[in-house]
């Protein structure tokens, strides 16, 4: 006799269309510039998918997206945020300022409250007033305008280490002296490239490669950081933003 | 919720120049509610040996106890002080035999130990809450704020501070990293340990 | 308080506390590669030094090869502490076998006390062991899993890197292998497991066992050293603010003060 015990009770069964890709990316924003950057592992459990996945994206020659979490949805997020600029181009014959990107990205991921794209945005680049900013956003797009955010896996390592060497967090600075409101290129890409050299030390699902992205405010040069190796620029016009791209290996344990 | 964030709580103990630092916040909550400013969870051992005991509150009073026994025991039978060492050992066995219905206790351990020469050697250890020791040549965190000290402490620790150098980057480490966790903060205290003298010092740290 | 074994005082509480709901929290894990390859002179155990607390590092630099005696040696994967405390009581035993019997313990001997002692807690003491060494029998090479089953294998891994390492023995052991070229492999299957697998990383320890010696290779290859920092991060003295200080000092002197110096001399008549 054919066992009657399951059938007798109401079995429940459930799809998870979401996985967690690990990573991590982050911003900082400068007086003049932005630097937008993370790295390039993509991983599912203890495996990694590829050592080469980029999660930051040029969007303009003013805005840099990163995108961090369930990477098809980070994909096809990119992809119709891309598509909507496009459209803002035809029709306007310009690219559409950041602060419309970052308003335009949240009303992109609230329109899917209830199917979320499960992805941290962070949202880099120039303002129309030529001053470095950075949007930061949640899964279903509450935003901020910031100086430095880190997102995604070691979000937890590498936000505190921002907060004391971008914000001063917890430093008296020394007697008849103050902190600077920001700080030059140089020094924010140098904090930025410890900030993932610690992070591949201590979280395992970061590391492979690094990507930074650099977005110059018009007028601007990069004095004193040409020489940095492996530098490639990216800029499509010749008269306003710049944008650049830095390549560095991580450690691949 | 884990039982460790039920009264939250970290430490940290780092590598100095011939010197250690042992440093942890102040808070006792009942998770989200502050109880506590001023809750001690660092215990000196003997004048060169401190210890920290982050997780369970009612843990951390009876492992104090646990270990201030067996650690008089021990003085009184050798007819000497414990090395920083033998205490690792015996906090790891302490926890180990409780395998089975643990304390929730992730112990971090500072201090100098006797070289033959006589002179001293930095030591720090930590363990896991049964009793899984890690002798680190840099640094050791534990509790609630772990990742965020792993982080920062990652990103500021060098080699060879010295003592005053060593204070600065323990307390800039603790602070930065406690003031992102919820459990963790409410005050903060450093005990820097040299061969000739121990420096206390509470944190004018952030509140909220 | 001195009654040999397990303390089960804290487990009423504990109970109840996860009964409430309460997750334990998670103890140190070898999230590991090991393995160990037989070839011509012996056996050579291989190892990362990799262990984790989640997707936390804890350690970047763990001994997972552990003694038991000279000639015999047991990597260590799972519940850090279990392969820690198990493999040091299985040590301390054999020496005790070794006394009694006045003889040198054998590999099967270590084998059967492990599977005894791990089957004994059926499962519960989560250490996933590879254990290798020469005896008088010549060498052998086991597993052991957590709840005490055996193998005897010319070539094993273990641990989340497992399968990593396995690809590299399928694909390169052979038999009668020159120490050179085991060393080789096990070097190659171990780093299979620290660039493939999350949970193994660091260091490659590995561990030659002959008839005649047992070499230990701590750190025999170091393919993931840090790069040096962009920036220095020393802070300016004063930086901190803090309330209050106390300083103990250790040093213990001593004013000798002579209380007769100008008095009369001691009546010794």
């Amino acid at each position: 006799m054919p066992d009657m015990t399951s059938l007798a009770h109401p079995q429940q069964r459930a799809f998870n269309p979401y996985t967690e890709n690990g990573g991590t990316i982050l911003a900082i924003a400068g007086a003049d510039f932005s630097v937008i950057a993370g790295d390039t592992r993509q991983s599912e459990g203890y495996s990694i998918q590829t050592r080469y996945a980029p999660k930051v994206f040029r969007l303009t020659d003013r805005a840099v997206l990163a995108v961090n979490g369930f990477a098809a949805d980070g994909n096809m997020f990119v992809k119709k945020v891309k598509q909507r600029l496009e459209w803002y181009r035809h029709a306007h014959a310009k690219d559409m300022p950041l602060r419309a990107i970052a308003r335009l990205i949240q009303t992109m991921l609230y329109a899917r409250r209830f199917f979320p794209y499960y992805v941290y945005n962070i949202l880099g680049g120039i303002e129309e007033d030529g001053t470095g900013a950075v949007y930061s956003f949640d899964p279903v797009g509450s935003y901020e305008r910031e100086a430095c955010r880190a997102a995604g896996a070691a979000q937890s390592l590498v936000q505190p280490f921002l907060d004391n060497q971008i914000y001063f967090k917890n430093q008296v600075p020394a007697p008849g002296t103050s902190h600077p409101a920001h700080l030059p290129l140089p020094t924010v890409l140098s904090i930025v490239i410890d900030s993932f050299t610690s992070a591949t030390e201590r979280h395992i699902e970061v590391g492979d490669g690094l990507e930074i992205y650099i977005v110059l405010a018009k007028g601007r040069t990069l004095h004193g950081t040409e020489s940095i190796g492996g530098m490639q620029e990216l800029t499509t016009t010749d008269d306003g933003e710049r944008v650049f791209v830095v390549r560095r290996d991580l450690k691949k344990d | 919720m884990s039982i460790m964030e039920l009264n939250g709580g970290s430490v940290i103990a780092m590598v100095g120049k011939d010197c250690v630092a042992i440093a942890s916040d102040l808070r006792l909550g009942n998770q989200a509610l502050g109880i506590s400013s001023s809750f001690q969870r660092i215990f000196p051992v003997t004048d060169r040996v401190y210890v920290g005991l982050p997780g369970l509150a009612t843990d951390v009073t009876t492992l104090r106890e646990r270990f201030r026994y067996r650690v008089n025991m021990y003085t009184i039978k050798e007819e000497r002080e414990i090395e920083p060492e033998t205490f690792a050992h015996l906090v790891s066995s302490t926890l180990y035999e409780h395998r089975f219905g643990p304390y929730f206790i992730e112990p971090v351990m500072a201090g100098l130990s006797k070289t033959p020469s006589g002179g001293y050697k930095p030591f720090i250890a930590a363990t896991d809450l049964i009793g899984c020791l890690n002798f680190a040549k840099d640094f050791v965190v534990a509790g609630t704020a772990s990742a965020k000290l792993f982080g920062v402490a990652e990103g500021l620790w060098e080699p060879d501070l010295e003592a005053e150098d060593l204070f600065e980057t323990i307390s800039q480490t603790l602070l930065n990293a406690v003031d992102r966790d919820a459990y963790s903060g409410w005050g903060a205290i450093v005990h820097v340990i040299t061969k000739d003298k121990i420096i206390t010092r509470t944190l004018k740290a952030r509140m909220d | 308080m001195s009654s040999p074994g397990f303390n089960f005082s804290n487990a009423v509480r504990n109970n109840f506390l996860q009964e409430k709901g309460i997750p334990l929290p998670k103890a140190t894990s070898t999230g590991t590669t090991i393995v160990g390859c037989l070839f011509k002179d012996g056996i050579i155990l291989g190892a990362d030094t990799r262990a984790t607390e989640g997707e936390i590092i804890a350690d970047k630099n763990c001994e997972k090869i552990h003694y038991i005696t000279e000639s015999i040696r047991c990597c260590g994967a799972g519940t850090a502490a279990d392969t820690e405390f198990t493999t040091a009581s299985i040590s301390s035993n054999m020496e005790l076998h070794a006394l009694s019997t006045g003889r040198a313990p054998r590999v099967v001997t270590a084998m059967t006390m492990l599977k005894q002692y791990l089957f004994q807690y059926q499962g519960h003491v989560g250490a996933a062991l590879v254990l290798g060494g020469v005896d008088s029998t010549g060498p052998h090479l086991f597993t052991i899993h957590p709840h005490g089953s055996t193998d005897k294998l010319p070539y094993v891994t273990m641990g989340s890197g497992s399968l990593a390492a396995m690809a590299v023995f399928e694909s390169s052991w052979k038999p009668n292998m020159e120490r050179g070229e085991a060393l080789a492999l096990v070097s190659a299957a171990i780093s299979a497991g620290i660039f493939n697998d999350l949970g193994s990383g660091s260091n490659v320890d590995a561990c030659v066992i002959t008839a005649t010696q047992t070499e230990m290779l701590r750190n025999f290859v170091k393919p993931n050293e840090r790069v040096e920092k962009e920036r220095r991060y020393t802070f300016r003295r004063g930086t901190t603010a803090w309330k209050t200080e106390n300083i103990r000092s250790l040093i213990v002197s001593e004013d000798i003060t002579p209380v007769s110096a100008g008095g009369d001399a001691m009546d010794i008549s």
